[in-house]
């Protein structure tokens, strides 16, 4: 098997979003998740030499963006403090608390896992992007994506509009194909 | 209207830049024509699908501030 090789000029462009989709929604802050990212891609720089080239750029990008994560974490707990520890069931005048299930009770629940499900998808499509061939991931992105209307793409690939249709339909077949495994 | 066509009008209705009149046609190409059905509801769900996601992009500048720290990094 021919082994995967490191090429960091392309890594904003090929596993920026991917790593910023990843970490956003498990960090929650737009600059936490961009320090985050940018300490991985250094960590990455830093330690190519150990890149065997058995798993794929990306596999190996985000196994240093976790630890990165991870890191955060700790940091952010031993900057917190101890958790509060309550040892009684009633206030200071004797009354009844419901503490225990007002801990438990989350009415975010069924949002957060509503965010992680919707981040998983959003993850396989950008994994889908990628098999698709820079340019049209590009154009397909800023289109669909980003929201980006017709004339400013054309005039960002000097392409006319009946070629950037083109492009679109092709990489929404090729996308259609790749995401079917999973949505219906 | 060709099913090449007919497909262009329902990459367009993704991103509301079809007219009225090319959506009525695509309408009536849909009546017979199994395979643009099938292109069309993959089409629509794939729109679907995208907007659920909510995906989160880095903004140009964010990108080349990211491009200058790599390439610092690359020196060191």
């Amino acid at each position: 098997m021919a082994k995967n090789l490191l090429d960091p000029t392309k890594w904003i462009d090929k596993y920026a979003d991917y790593l910023y989709n990843y970490t956003i929604v498990r960090v929650n802050d737009d600059e936490v998740a961009k320090d985050i990212i940018s300490e991985t891609f250094l960590a990455g720089l830093q330690s190519k030499d150990n890149f065997k080239g058995e798993a794929s750029e990306r596999t190996w990008l985000i196994s240093i963006l976790k630890r990165k994560i991870i890191d955060h974490y700790r940091k952010s707990n031993s900057r917190k403090g101890k958790a509060e520890v309550r040892m009684f069931f009633t206030n200071e005048d004797g009354e009844d608390e419901n503490w225990i299930e007002q801990q438990v009770s989350d009415p975010y629940e069924r949002n957060a896992q509503e965010t992680m499900e919707n981040s998983e998808l959003g993850i396989s499509i950008l994994e889908c992007l990628e098999k698709l061939s820079p340019k049209h991931a590009a154009v397909f992105k800023m289109k669909t994506i980003d929201n980006f209307d017709t004339e400013a793409i054309c005039n960002e690939f000097n392409i006319t509009p009946s070629n950037l249709w083109v492009i679109i339909h092709r990489a929404r077949t090729a996308m259609a194909d790749c995401l079917k495994q999973n949505w219906f | 209207m060709k099913c090449n066509e007919a497909q262009t009008v329902s990459d367009k209705t993704q991103y509301k830049e079809s007219s009225l009149w090319d959506r009525v046609k695509l309408g009536i190409h849909l009546l017979y024509c199994k395979n643009c059905q099938k292109y069309s509801s993959d089409n629509n769900h794939l729109t679907q699908v995208i907007n659920k996601a909510q995906i989160k992009t880095l903004t140009p500048e964010d990108k080349e501030a990211l491009k200058g720290v790599i390439e610092k990094g690359n020196f060191h």
